[in-house]
């Protein structure tokens, strides 16, 4: 990985996007195991019908890990200060996610802020939030 | 209505290891190829104790807890109104697999919108890592819904 400088970047700069394979169950299986988070909405169509959902739907922070690698796929993790997001609408499985950011500002000490989103295959915006970077 | 006397209500430290096999499973279940994720050589190479725990894996370590829902069922909030509005991450010192994370919540705030119909709670997670190091932080904010 070639890490950008903080000379070299401009405001308006994009990162390279990230598209990840479609969510299916197995993926939210799989991230409810890894993640911790076993809330049966994600995993358990029965019990996501009783709740009046439609069907099984992604985690929130599965989005927000494909945002953070958006952005360690951009820089090492260790250049990371600050990452937040709003979680803006239901993710439905089967989706494909789509995320992107640019920069934004050119701060002292050699930091940039980004704005990132995440969008689904029909560019219905999931999350969107801001990321602090420090680059050299 | 949530009780507002809890706004600085902090909880008992939680220690929590980090496990490297669940980190590899969280980098499978995340398409995550980079291999400090994966590979503990490829992570040590890159200077790091064990593999990297990604960047919101903070939010995964606080659920390790006998009662993942913890502050939920603190401020007697029913789960079922409840919504993930907003999360946040500082960075401190990397954590890695092997490492031993003291954790500590605070509320740090409650309130209401739209006449009472929603209210916000901000909870902050802060990191400690077993050398005594700030390992980061997190604040989520949940939404409880009461439709009228």
């Amino acid at each position: 990985m070639t890490m950008p400088t903080y000379a070299e970047i401009k405001v308006g700069d994009a990162l390279p996007p990230l598209t990840t394979k479609e969510i299916t169950r197995t993926t939210l299986a799989l991230f409810a195991g890894a993640s911790g988070d076993h809330n049966p909405i994600h995993i358990d169509i029965d019990f996501a019908k009783r709740a009046g959902m439609p069907d099984v739907f992604a985690h929130g922070m599965l989005n927000m890990a494909y945002l953070g690698r958006l952005l360690t796929g951009w820089v090492p993790q260790s250049a990371l200060r600050e990452f937040t997001t709003r979680f803006v609408s239901i993710t439905q499985v089967h989706a494909v996610i789509t995320c992107t950011g640019k920069v934004v500002e050119k701060r002292d000490g050699n930091l940039v802020a980004l704005e990132i989103e995440a969008a689904d295959q029909n560019g219905e915006v999931k999350l969107a939030g801001t990321a602090l970077i420090e680059l050299p | 209505m949530i009780d507002t006397s809890y706004i600085g209500h902090v909880t008992d430290p939680y220690a929590v290891t980090v496990e490297k096999g669940r980190l590899r499973d969280f980098a499978r279940a995340t398409g995550q190829s980079d291999r400090v994720y994966l590979d503990e050589e490829a992570a040590k190479a890159a200077g790091y104790r064990g593999l990297l725990a990604p960047p919101t894996y903070l939010f995964s370590l606080d659920l390790d807890r006998e009662d993942p829902f913890y502050f939920i069922t603190l401020l007697k909030i029913d789960i079922a109104k409840v919504l993930h509005g907003e999360q946040a991450f500082t960075y401190g010192a990397p954590m890695c697999a092997g490492d031993t994370i003291t954790l500590v919540s605070k509320v740090t705030d409650i309130y209401a919108k739209k006449g009472g119909a929603m209210e916000f709670v901000h909870l902050k997670t802060s990191a400690t890592n077993q050398l005594g190091e700030d390992a980061g932080s997190m604040t989520r904010t949940v939404i409880v819904r009461h439709p009228q």
